[in-house]
């Protein structure tokens, strides 16, 4: 009971002194999972507009792919993402292993199948009315495709937040690709896992803080947009 | 008048069921004309055909102008304009959606303001122009769409049961838009109904469509020939 009061002391008074490899952890870790949140947009907003809106073969089958992509184990693609860096593999040139480099890789890997098929489920579930008026009021089949995709806009934002959500609280990818290493490729959910082990409470009691902090305000966000998303609208235009 | 629409033996079937069998007819004058027929009779699927968001199984739909056909699509889609029961109100302010049609176009700025004001009145929309179009009662949504295919000024504008579901106060405003722009305007509408009177009042012809063709009625002829 001691050691815990005496965790949590130490772990605020970590958090109220900006600790400074504190904050170098929590950086590191919105940088990695914020980068790879970006490039799995980037190429899954497309992707997924693209399996809603056009004819596309086998699209049955890469949806379905995606689905059950979305709960790929953190340490498969970790292991999988390992195999290609490592000096051996295919990628081993690259030098990538134990960067965030390579964390970045492995969460983009996970985020992708989640932003893919969440924003392909809110593109298609766009009312078949909004294609036609837009048809029928003369607008070109690109901007038919951006109107229906600015209507499925909360479903969109939904689908990249749970993303988030998930690569922010992942470990068992970013630990094997990463390595750990204080100052270069620790981010919260490693160390906490790694402190912990070592008997290191105050740093990791601190951390966990924080990420619970982080994926409440995540949750809040997801909430907040869900809600507005059946409400109010003027987000664009 | 400028755009001629040619339909010509089209044919449509939905899963082995015949909708539109070698059905023919032209539009070759401005004004209304009213088409009825029976639920399930292939009115929608007749205005979808003429408003190229289908296409026949057969048969031809050629639009002309002076003595050209047209074959662009996009440019014929953009001369034409169909409103739905149903119209696929976006999820933004009145006023976006009515400038919709002007935006596609690429048209901008004060333009936009002006003739999507104009069409809002006439609309008697004008004070709703901020609001969620979402939260339009049905009757004010139907106006929208009509408004909203208003402000492109098509040339040709078929209006699918404009008031189905829709209070007699609501018919009375669509009705007079309606009959504002048969004054107005040199333009051909084509509007499907299932109210004979309002048949009457609107239109200069009355079409029916059963077993699959059209067919040039009057008021007394029956619905089901
Ligand atoms: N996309 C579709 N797939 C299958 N069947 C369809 C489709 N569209 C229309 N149909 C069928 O074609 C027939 C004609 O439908 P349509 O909507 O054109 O009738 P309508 O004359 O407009 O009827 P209503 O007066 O009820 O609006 C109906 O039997 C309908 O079920
Ligand atoms: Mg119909």
């Amino acid at each position: 009971m001691y050691s815990i009061i005496e965790a949590f002391k130490k772990a605020f008074v970590l958090i109220l002194s900006l600790d400074p490899e504190l904050l170098g952890i929590i950086l590191l870790s919105l940088k990695v999972s914020g980068t790879a949140l970006l490039i799995a947009s980037a190429i899954g907003l497309p992707l997924s507009a693209m399996l809603g809106l056009r004819k596309v073969p086998a699209k049955g089958i890469f949806v379905s792919l995606m689905n059950t992509f979305m709960g790929l184990p953190p340490v498969v693609v970790g292991l999988f993402v390992y195999m290609m860096l490592s000096r051996s593999g295919p990628m081993g040139f690259l030098g990538l292993l134990y960067t965030p480099s390579a964390m970045i890789i492995a969460q983009t890997i996970l985020a992708l199948p989640i932003v893919v098929s969440l924003c392909h489920s809110a593109i298609i579930a766009v009312d078949r009315n909004i294609r036609l008026a837009s048809q029928t009021l003369g607008a070109t089949p690109f901007q038919t495709s951006i109107t229906i995709i600015k209507e499925a806009r909360y479903g969109i934002m939904s689908g990249i937040i749970a993303a988030l959500g998930r690569v922010m609280a992942e470990v068992g990818a970013i630990l094997i690709v990463g390595g750990n290493i204080a100052g270069y490729t620790r981010v919260m959910t490693t160390t906490i896992a790694l402190e912990t082990d070592k008997g290191n409470f105050e740093l990791a009691v601190a951390l966990g803080i924080i990420l619970l902090t982080i994926s409440l305000f995540i949750n809040a966000l997801l909430h907040f947009v869900q809600k507005n998303g059946t409400v109010e609208a003027a987000l664009w235009d | 008048m400028g755009l001629r629409l040619n339909v010509s033996n089209i044919s449509k079937s939905y899963n082995g069921k015949t909708v539109l069998k070698d059905c023919s007819f032209s539009f070759d004058k401005a004004g209304v004309y009213a088409l009825m027929g029976q639920n399930g009779a292939g009115k929608s699927t007749f205005l979808k055909i003429c408003s190229l968001l289908e296409n026949p199984d057969t048969g031809e739909v050629n639009y002309f102008s002076g003595s050209g056909i047209i074959s662009n699509d996009l440019e014929l889609r953009r001369r034409i304009t169909l409103v739905l029961p149903k119209i696929g109100i976006f999820n933004t302010t009145v006023f976006q959606n009515a400038a919709y049609g002007l935006k596609t176009r690429g048209i901008k700025g004060k333009d936009i303001e002006n003739r999507v004001e104009k069409v809002l009145d006439f609309a008697g929309l004008l004070n709703k122009a901020d609001q969620n179009a979402l939260t339009l009662s049905s009757g004010e949504a139907q106006r929208l769409g009509i408004a909203r295919a208003l402000v492109i000024e098509p040339e040709i504008f078929f209006l699918d049961e404009p008031t189905a579901s829709v209070d007699e106060e609501n018919t009375r405003i669509i009705e007079n838009i309606i009959l504002n722009m048969k004054k107005e305007s040199r333009s051909t509408i084509i509007i499907t109904t299932h109210d004979r009177l309002q048949a009457e009042r609107l239109a200069d012809t009355l079409l029916i469509i059963h077993n699959g063709n059209i067919k040039a009625g009057t008021a007394s002829t029956p619905l089901s020939m």
